[in-house]
């Protein structure tokens, strides 16, 4: 329940709003631990504690990347720290990706906006093991292309041949010249075979909805489509009673769901 | 006056002249007795050195919304039921500092709370909040997570039990099979007899402390009638239930009807003042606040009880996620009476009816089962008029 002690190794922006923090523990000789899709909760000294989801490679075991949109009290004040600052950490805490179940399928993953962030970890997880997946798309959605995350190692994935990327915004600013419209409009646009596919899906509530509305569509069963949920979290390890959705406390049981074991509860209005 | 060995399951008397003992060898044993005592208006839980502070001679009259304390025509010293407080007083404090943190050159020291926890005595404990201090057993004490500081006040606590000699107007344990009979989790469990000029008590022993702590006071052996007395209240108690709960699937039900009328019904009545969870002895909800002093330089982290009845509750980026009222009644009772059985097992009301007396505007979580259970039955249901109303009643 206790805090541990980390330093800030680096602070870089990502977007005007968003930025990525990577850690070191403090007492060096504690390695990290974590599967893809799992958080942290981040402590900011007199501040608050927040939850995060680790966004780094989870081979990578000396440093921990967290992804944050700076949007109130906390995730400001985090921010604003520097490298060689320290952080308070309690993790990490949740369910994982498929990323073992996967193998031997196609894999979709679709984020919207932040959302990439909990699924950077499942890409660099496929692209180590790239031979035991077949197709692998990354469908990317964003408001604007100011917008957007990691945009160096986009263009990186972007440049293979094994992987296929689509990058789709809200509203075209400036030079864009790429896609727009919503992110669920990019699904129809890739090959996949629904019955041996993987479906990973993390953002903003109502896009997640129409994701899997489209998904099923194409005929991808519930039970191949996985979800990252959102709810206030206070400890992060099922005793507060804050982060509850219908029977299950998201901070325990998810964030990451396969969709059939939480339909039931999911999209529902103010649950 | 002989002293007959004594074993787990036995029953032996307790003369009510000497309890007085019984707490003075709990407080040389270094518990912290704490039990039923009047202050606030009301029977409340508070520190118990002396018999007399318990409410002797006094009883409470419960319905839903209101509270009144009356004399008795005897000196009974445990005629009433449960008041607004609950043993998570104890357990589970209102507020508790879980850490310090300091400033230092390169960045902060987390300092750990070092508590010192003098282990309880509970005088006085009902079978429901028997059920309901084991709800909470099983949530923080039993997970993946253990809550250390839960289970430091919990683990050493001493509890003597009381079958309830009668059960007020928003009592309802036998709906839920919470009582009034204490069956488990006590160490000792008492039952109050007052004849014309006896007062004793008829003492189950549930566990070898137990055992040991009655040798240490004056008892005993108890004669066939005196058991059948003990017998005869407790079966009385549980005719005088206030109020029932038809549970009969209750979590599919519940489950069903997210979107039954009735939620908009209760929702134009609720204050959305969270009296009932605060009342409520399994509600367990808490949040944190983390404080600087004026320097900056020191912080703390205090764990404060919360109530799924507030904005902030579900407050994420953006908006709450129930803001109107009728989500979170909704959200409140539907974890009481389902998703709590899909979590722990077990139903997260134990019937004690608190939230009824306490409720400012006397909502009524029976009333609004059995509102949404009619609908449901007139909605759903294919059976003939006749067969229906048979059903309801
Ligand atoms: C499992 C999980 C993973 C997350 N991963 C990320 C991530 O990788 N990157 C990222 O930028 N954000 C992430 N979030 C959202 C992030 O936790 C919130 O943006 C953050 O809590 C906002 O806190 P604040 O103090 O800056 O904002 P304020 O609006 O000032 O928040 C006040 C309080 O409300 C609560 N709160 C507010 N918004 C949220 C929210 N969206 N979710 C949960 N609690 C909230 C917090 O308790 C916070 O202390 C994640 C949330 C969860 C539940
Ligand atoms: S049900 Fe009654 S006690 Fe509970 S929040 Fe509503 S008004 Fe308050
Ligand atoms: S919901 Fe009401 S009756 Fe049930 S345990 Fe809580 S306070 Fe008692
Ligand atoms: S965050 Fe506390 S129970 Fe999930």
């Amino acid at each position: 329940m206790l805090p541990n002690p980390f330093h800030i190794q680096r602070l870089q922006k990502e977007t005007y709003d968003t930025f990525t923090v990577e850690l070191t523990p403090t007492n060096s000789t504690n390695t990290f631990l974590f599967s893809a899709g799992q958080f942290n909760m981040l402590y900011v000294f007199g501040v608050g504690e927040v939850p995060i989801s680790i966004s780094g490679d989870p081979a990578r075991t000396e440093t921990i990347k967290h992804t944050a949109r700076a949007v109130g009290t906390v995730t400001r004040a985090l921010q604003k720290l520097k490298s060689g600052d320290m952080l308070g950490v309690r993790g990490p805490f949740g369910s994982h990706w498929p990323v073992e179940e996967s193998v031997g399928n196609d894999v979709v993953i679709i984020a919207g906006g932040i959302g990439l962030s909990p699924l950077r970890p499942v890409l660099y997880q496929l692209i180590a093991q790239r031979k035991k997946y077949k197709k692998i798309a990354l469908l990317y959605g964003v408001r604007t292309p100011e917008d957007l995350l990691y945009k160096r190692e986009l263009e990186q994935w972007r440049g293979r041949f094994d992987i296929e990327v689509k990058i789709t915004v809200d509203t075209a600013t400036g030079d864009w010249c790429g896609d727009v419209g919503v992110v669920t409009t990019l699904i129809r646009r890739v090959q996949f075979d629904p019955l041996h596919a993987m479906a990973m899906i993390c953002g903003p509530e109502v896009m997640m909805r129409f994701t899997i509305k489209e998904l099923q569509n194409c005929g991808v069963g519930n039970e191949r489509i996985f979800i990252s949920m959102e709810r206030n979290m206070k400890c992060g390890i099922g005793l507060c009673g804050h982060c509850q959705c219908g029977p299950t406390f998201i901070c325990k049981d998810g964030p990451v769901f396969r969709y059939d074991r939480i339909k039931e509860f999911f999209g529902k209005r103010e649950i | 006056m002989i002293t007959p060995s004594i074993k787990v399951m036995d029953r032996v008397i307790l003369e009510r002249n000497h309890f007085q003992k019984l707490i003075d060898v709990l407080i040389t044993r270094d518990y912290r007795v704490v039990g039923p005592t009047l202050g606030e208006g009301a029977i409340v839980y508070d520190e118990l050195n002396s018999v007399d502070k318990l409410p002797i001679g006094w009883t409470d009259d419960q319905d839903g919304g209101t509270y009144r304390l009356k004399k008795r025509s005897d000196q009974a010293l445990f005629g009433y039921v449960v008041g607004p407080h609950s043993w998570k007083k104890f357990l589970l404090p209102s507020a508790l500092r879980l850490w310090q943190a300091k400033r230092h050159d390169n960045g902060f020291q987390i300092i750990p709370e070092n508590e010192e926890i003098q282990k309880f005595a509970f005088i006085g404990v009902r079978s429901c909040d028997i059920h309901a201090v084991s709800t909470q057993d099983k949530i923080f004490m039993n997970g993946q997570h253990i809550d250390p500081h839960y289970q430091s006040r919990r683990k050493d606590a001493f509890i003597l039990a009381v079958n309830c000699g009668k059960a007020d107007g928003t009592c309802f344990c036998v709906s839920m099979n919470t009582g009034p009979k204490v069956t488990f989790g006590f160490d000792l469990a008492v039952t109050e007899i007052l004849e014309d000029n006896n007062h004793y008590f008829v003492v189950e022993v549930g566990t070898e402390l137990g055992a040991e702590i009655l040798h240490e006071v004056t008892y005993r052996e108890a004669n066939g009638r005196e058991k059948k007395l003990a017998d005869g209240i407790i079966k009385n108690t549980a005719r005088q239930m206030g109020r029932v709960m038809d549970t009969t699937n209750i979590k599919d039900l519940l489950y069903k009807n997210y979107e039954h009328p009735r939620w908009d019904d209760v929702a134009k009545r609720c204050l959305t003042c969270a009296n009932c969870t605060m009342v409520c002895p399994t509600c367990f909800c808490t949040t944190v606040e983390d404080v600087t002093d004026l320097t900056g330089d020191h912080a703390e982290r205090w764990r404060k009880l919360d109530s799924c009845f507030t904005m902030d509750f579900s407050y994420i980026h953006g908006g709450s996620i129930r803001a109107s009222t009728k989500s979170r009644y909704r959200q409140w009772m539907t974890h009481k009476l389902a998703a709590w059985i899909d979590q722990f097992g077990m139903s997260g009301c134990v019937g004690c009816g608190r939230c009824i007396t306490w409720c400012p505007v006397a909502i009524d979580i029976t009333e609004e089962v059995r509102a949404i259970r009619e609908n449901e039955m007139i909605d759903t249901s294919t059976i003939s008029g006749k067969e229906k109303t048979n059903a309801i009643a």
